[in-house]
């Protein structure tokens, strides 16, 4: 058991606008001290709701925000914001899939240029167009695809082209902050099944940050609910879904609208 | 009978959305809509309402307690929307106005159809923030809807559209912007209300676990028709239509069946 990814007493805080004119502005703390280890080839949800500070914590995983306190380490090696050329390391290791694929494709970009620019970022060496029509073929896509634009695709067939995005220059670790919740439901599962697949066959570590306890549930080993910045629960993904410990953490779990069908 | 909807089409320019659709909704039914995005759920509650953008070809019957509401005059229908016929929308951020406080959009049906008189508007704004159990009504009456969560917004779009006390309230995807603590409990509110007040509800959402909390009675919608009715646990258990089985499949693959 390798841990690919810690963090140590991870704390941020935002200063809010102010609200009266003189009146200091005032203080919110988005993550409290939070620690927590990424196993290597798990799969990890953390859940919690809005404002629980799940993608905050997301964020100052990837060093896409700075913490006010606390360290974030990769393979042993210490994770700090700073410039992109500090950082070239980090993203080649990593990769991201955002929740809203009409959001985060640039529509003037071609798919293929889109699929491409992370090799280009990261200077990868080797046929660029090659591997394009290969990742795109992962994610059951064509390789006609690369020629055509965003908006001649579908939500789904979009969270595809983000995924291969995010996969084309082999990182390690994949963090997903809520990569289903923008879609149809039919559309949900088979981009559930696609992330399945990636995962056996790409021996990919993945983070999934979700509100979607069906998602965690069919997809996650581990779990680690947070509320208002803090983890209040972590374990094994059946431990938590069927006997959870914490409050919070029962009456989440409680308000879950389910099908009503008996479990098998 | 409440709502009879018979042959119902629209189309935009040649193309056809909604196409020969029919069903009813019987005094204090609750009947749910369900179906993918682009199905021609959304635009077949939009008709009801008289909301439909000007270039929508309309054609078919849509009677509300044995009115025809379509070709009915605007200033006819508006007396319907909203008084007789009331809408929760799936985003309270956009639904409602950001620049007029919650007491005043709260009570605005009521002063539109002239139910109330201007001097007990403050009073009535009120009572009605306690009726959807909003925090300190007092208070909250004289906020902004940004200055509240997201949870509190929709109470305030429920509120506003049982204001008038409606004999058919449609709900569009009201739930789906909101966290599922939230979910539950704005679903226990419009059971609660609905109840209470006997008025028939039109639940629309793409969410088979969500629409089996409120209503029983479900019309399964695909490429603008209907393709299958039936009950949730009748779709459940033998889905008829190949893309009920496909929604079905999705939803088990995508659910958490609850605790053991």
């Amino acid at each position: 058991m390798t841990v690919l990814m810690r963090a140590t007493g991870l704390s941020r805080d935002y200063r809010l606008p102010r609200e009266r004119l003189f009146a200091p502005r005032p203080l919110r703390r988005a993550l409290r001290s939070v620690d927590l280890e990424v196993v290597e080839n798990e799969t990890l949800a953390i859940i919690g709701e809005s404002g629980s500070g799940k993608s905050t914590l997301a964020r100052l995983l990837l060093a896409l925000d700075r913490p006010t306190a606390g360290t974030v380490e990769f393979r042993g090696r210490p994770v700090v914001a700073g410039s992109s050329r500090s950082l070239h390391w980090l993203r080649r290791e990593t990769g991201i899939v955002f929740q809203d694929p009409y959001a985060s494709l640039d529509p003037r970009m071609s798919v293929g240029r889109i699929v491409a620019e992370p090799l280009q970022a990261l200077r990868i060496d080797g046929d660029h167009r090659a591997r394009v029509a290969e990742v795109l073929g992962q994610v059951g896509l064509d390789a006609a695809a690369g020629d055509r634009y965003p908006h001649e695709f579908s939500g789904g067939q979009r969270q595809r082209i983000a995924l291969a995005r995010a996969i084309v220059h082999r990182p390690a670790l994949l963090i997903g902050d809520e990569p289903l919740s923008a879609l149809d439901v039919t559309v949900r599962a088979q981009i559930l099944e696609l992330l399945r697949t990636l995962r056996a066959e790409l021996e990919l570590t993945i983070v999934l940050v979700s509100h979607d306890i069906g998602l965690v549930h069919h997809a996650a080993d581990r779990i680690v609910v947070m509320k208002d910045g803090e983890i209040v629960e972590h374990g094994p993904g059946d431990a938590v879904l069927d006997s959870p410990q914490h409050p919070y953490t029962k009456a989440l779990l409680a308000s879950v609208p389910t099908l009503g069908r008996k479990r098998l | 009978m409440t709502l009879q909807v018979e042959d119902l089409s629209i189309g935009f320019g040649d193309r056809t959305v909604v196409d020969g659709v029919s069903f009813e909704v019987a005094d204090g039914q609750r009947v749910g809509i369900i179906g993918e995005s682009g199905s021609g759920k959304s635009l077949t509650a939009l008709a009801v309402l008289g909301l439909l953008p000007e270039d929508a070809r309309l054609s078919g019957s849509i009677r509300f307690n044995d009115r025809e509401l379509i070709g009915l005059a605007d200033w006819r229908m508006a007396n319907v929307r909203g008084r007789q016929i009331g809408i929760v929308f799936q985003e309270p951020r956009t639904a409602l106005n950001p620049i007029r406080t919650i007491g005043r959009q709260l009570v605005e049906p009521l002063l539109i159809h002239r139910l109330i008189e201007r001097r007990q508007a403050k009073a009535t704004a009120i009572e009605l923030a306690a009726a959807v159990r909003l925090p300190d009504p007092e208070r909250i009456v004289r906020l902004y809807p940004h200055q509240v969560s997201g949870g509190q917004r929709q109470r305030v779009g429920i509120a506003i559209a049982l204001a008038c006390g409606p004999g058919l309230l449609i709900a569009d995807e009201p739930t789906t912007a909101l966290d599922v603590t939230i979910q539950a409990e704005i679903i226990a509110l419009f059971d609660r209300l609905i109840r209470e007040r006997g008025s028939s509800l039109v639940f629309i959402t793409h969410d088979l676990a969500v629409l089996s909390q409120v209503s029983s009675d479900v019309i399964v919608m695909a490429s603008g028709r209907i393709v299958e009715r039936g009950t949730v646990r009748g779709l459940l258990d033998a889905p008829q239509h190949p893309v009920t089985a496909g929604l079905v499949q999705a939803s088990v693959a995508t659910s958490w069946e609850g605790r053991p």
